[in-house]
């Protein structure tokens, strides 16, 4: 993955749960990261909680972060572990995903 | 059922789908509903994530979208109900639909209705492609659905109701909102009046939202010009040329959007005629009040068939259940339908007021700078369309798509298709309707590339 001239803080979500409860915590990876989703989630949800975004995506590589949320724009396909594509926003989050942030622009 | 009774198939479990289902099983069918999502509900009822119950939000009524929710969920032993499932293809007496696992199945129907709902319009503007620019929709479902805000300082621009409903509602749910930029211009809301009257409920959470607004001091921008949004890698602000000059607003998300878009691929693939709406440019699919399209057994309820919100999507797939009936010899109450379309011509004439109150801003679109990009899937730009309008003499949006891709991504040009198409008639100098139609495109969804659908062998 290029490294962006000002790479975004990454230590932080790009979304804020606003639920003050804490709800059971569904475990995921992230490109081989640990990450915690919640009961519920999207896959997109539980990405874009931890992470800025998505990471560039073809055919312009250009950085995405969903845009619709309701599975229409597309703006939001990654790539799973296991080899299968999804679209972030309308696959729920199941415990044990892998999701694969850094290949997820190969071979649309 | 007796095993000849006619399939009927619903796409959509929104208000529109939904009420149509409940309507059909009333009338002694057993239809087949899909829906894409993983549960009922639609856009305006969707069912909120785990436990997280957004409460208190101007306009969303959250026990209505559960009793609704529940009532097609009771129903479920005497419909075929799958949810998660994509309706990606369809020909005269068929359809294809992928599942949540990816596999693509066929099915036959007798007839067809699609509730697909509506999708925010969205006019291109510089910026518009960064991360943290989100659909006033896609702003509100995190909201109301996902317990999430897309950032922590949110601006609102564009025009219409949504608009206005969406910032308060963040505003609500504790999230700072950095300002209200609406292209629109109180002048026209005041002529609008007499119509919005129609539906004063509605009426009255409008000024509702603009009060609680104006209480909490958001900056508020009326009549805007020209905006762009900023940022390198993130969102950093909104700038905008109002009246009184330019104006920066700094945030680190943005919601787009000026307005809805019928969802109308399917009735696309079935041929189905389309009727440009001349103030908003919007083309409508072609249908009596019922419901029923030109094409036989083919019908559009809710949303999808002409925008004019959730209590009308109901209705409207009520009224096109009652067709369905009618058109394929059951019995069916007339009068009931009779009322149906008189309760119809109110919204009707309440989404009037609304078009009058929130033009759709052409100018802005029209105006779009060389460099903007225009199709988000395929990053081109303005000036692409341009130069292929100019170099090869052509205006037709179809044609401006094979020759720059605009409209050939991911998407299928449910984004750009609109601002592609007067792009290309501004350019050329003809009038909106020379420009034509996006049409869509089987699969009208991307398939994951393992799938491989069998071909729709000869269907006749
Ligand atoms: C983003 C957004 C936000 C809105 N917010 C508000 C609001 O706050 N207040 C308000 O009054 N109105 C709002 N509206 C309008 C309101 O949601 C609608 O009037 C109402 O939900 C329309 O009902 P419907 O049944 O026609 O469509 P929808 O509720 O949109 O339902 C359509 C359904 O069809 C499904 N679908 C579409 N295509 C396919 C396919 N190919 N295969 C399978 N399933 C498919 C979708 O998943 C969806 O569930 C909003 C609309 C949008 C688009
Ligand atoms: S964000 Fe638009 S399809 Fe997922």
């Amino acid at each position: 993955m290029d490294e962006p001239a000002d790479p975004p803080d990454t230590r932080f979500g790009r979304w804020v749960r606003l639920d003050g409860a804490e709800p059971e915590g569904v475990p995921f990876t992230i490109d081989g990261e640990p990450a915690e989703g919640r009961n519920g989630d999207t896959l997109l949800t539980a990405i874009l909680t931890v992470r800025p975004d998505l990471g560039p995506l073809p055919p312009d590589r250009r950085v995405r972060a969903g845009f619709c949320l309701i599975g229409l724009c597309q703006d939001c396909w990654v790539r799973l572990e296991d080899g299968r594509r999804v679209r972030a926003c309308t696959t729920p989050l199941e415990p044990g995903m892998a999701i694969r942030l850094e290949t997820s622009d190969r071979a649309w | 059922m007796v095993k000849s009774d006619p399939l009927v198939v619903v796409v959509g479990a929104g208000p529109a789908g939904m009420a149509a289902a409940r309507t059909l099983v009333e009338g002694g069918l057993r239809p087949l509903v899909l829906d894409k999502q993983p549960a009922p509900g639609g856009r305006m009822w969707q069912q909120p994530a785990g436990s997280r119950q957004p409460c208190g939000l101007p306009g969303h009524d959250a026990e209505t979208a559960e009793r609704a929710r529940k009532e097609f969920l009771d129903l479920a032993e005497r419909i075929d109900w799958y949810p998660g499932t994509t309706v990606v293809d369809a020909t005269r007496g068929r359809l294809w639909a992928m599942g949540p696992g990816g596999e693509v199945d066929e099915t036959s129907w007798d007839a067809l209705l699609v509730a697909a709902g509506a999708l925010d319009r969205v006019v291109p503007l510089p910026g518009w492609t960064l991360p943290g620019v989100y659909t006033l929709g896609g702003a509100q479902t995190a909201l109301k659905a996902l317990g999430c805000a897309v950032g922590r300082r949110v601006g609102f621009l564009g025009t219409g109701p949504l608009l206005w409903l969406a910032a308060a509602q963040h505003l609500v749910a504790g999230v700072e909102v950095a300002v209200v930029a609406d292209t629109s211009r109180w002048t026209g809301a005041m002529r609008a009046l007499p119509d919005l009257l129609a539906d004063r409920a509605r009426l009255a959470l409008g000024l509702r939202c603009l009060r609680m607004l104006r209480g909490a001091g958001v900056p508020i921008r009326r009549g805007i010009r020209a905006a762009a949004i900023e940022g390198g890698e993130n969102v950093t602000g909104i700038a905008l040329a109002t009246r009184r000059g330019p104006r920066r607003f700094a945030c680190d998300a943005v919601a787009i959007g000026v307005g809805l878009v019928p969802q109308t691929q399917l009735l696309d693939l079935l041929d189905a005629p389309f009727d440009l709406d001349a103030e908003s440019g919007v083309w409508l699919p072609r249908a009596d009040r019922a419901g029923r399209t030109p094409v036989e057994k083919v019908f559009v309820a809710g949303d999808g068939a002409r925008p004019l919100g959730a209590a009308a999507a109901a209705l409207s797939g009520e009224r096109a259940a009652l067709a369905i009936l009618e058109d394929i010899g059951r019995p069916f109450d007339r009068d009931r339908a009779a009322r149906l379309e008189r309760d119809l011509e109110r919204h009707v004439r309440f989404a009037r007021g609304l078009a009058r109150a929130f033009p759709f801003p052409a100018g802005l679109e029209a105006g779009i700078a060389s460099d903007t990009v225009v199709c988000r899937c395929e990053g081109v730009a303005a000036g692409a369309i341009t130069a292929a309008v100019r170099a090869f003499g052509c205006h037709e949006v179809n044609a401006v798509k094979a020759l720059t891709r605009c409209g050939m991504g991911r998407c299928q040009g449910r984004l750009c298709g609109l601002a592609a198409a007067r792009i290309a008639a501004v350019t050329a100098g003809v009038a909106l309707a020379e420009a034509g139609r996006l049409r869509a495109q089987a699969p009208i969804e991307p398939l994951p590339a393992r799938v491989r659908r069998t071909a729709p062998d000869a269907v006749a």
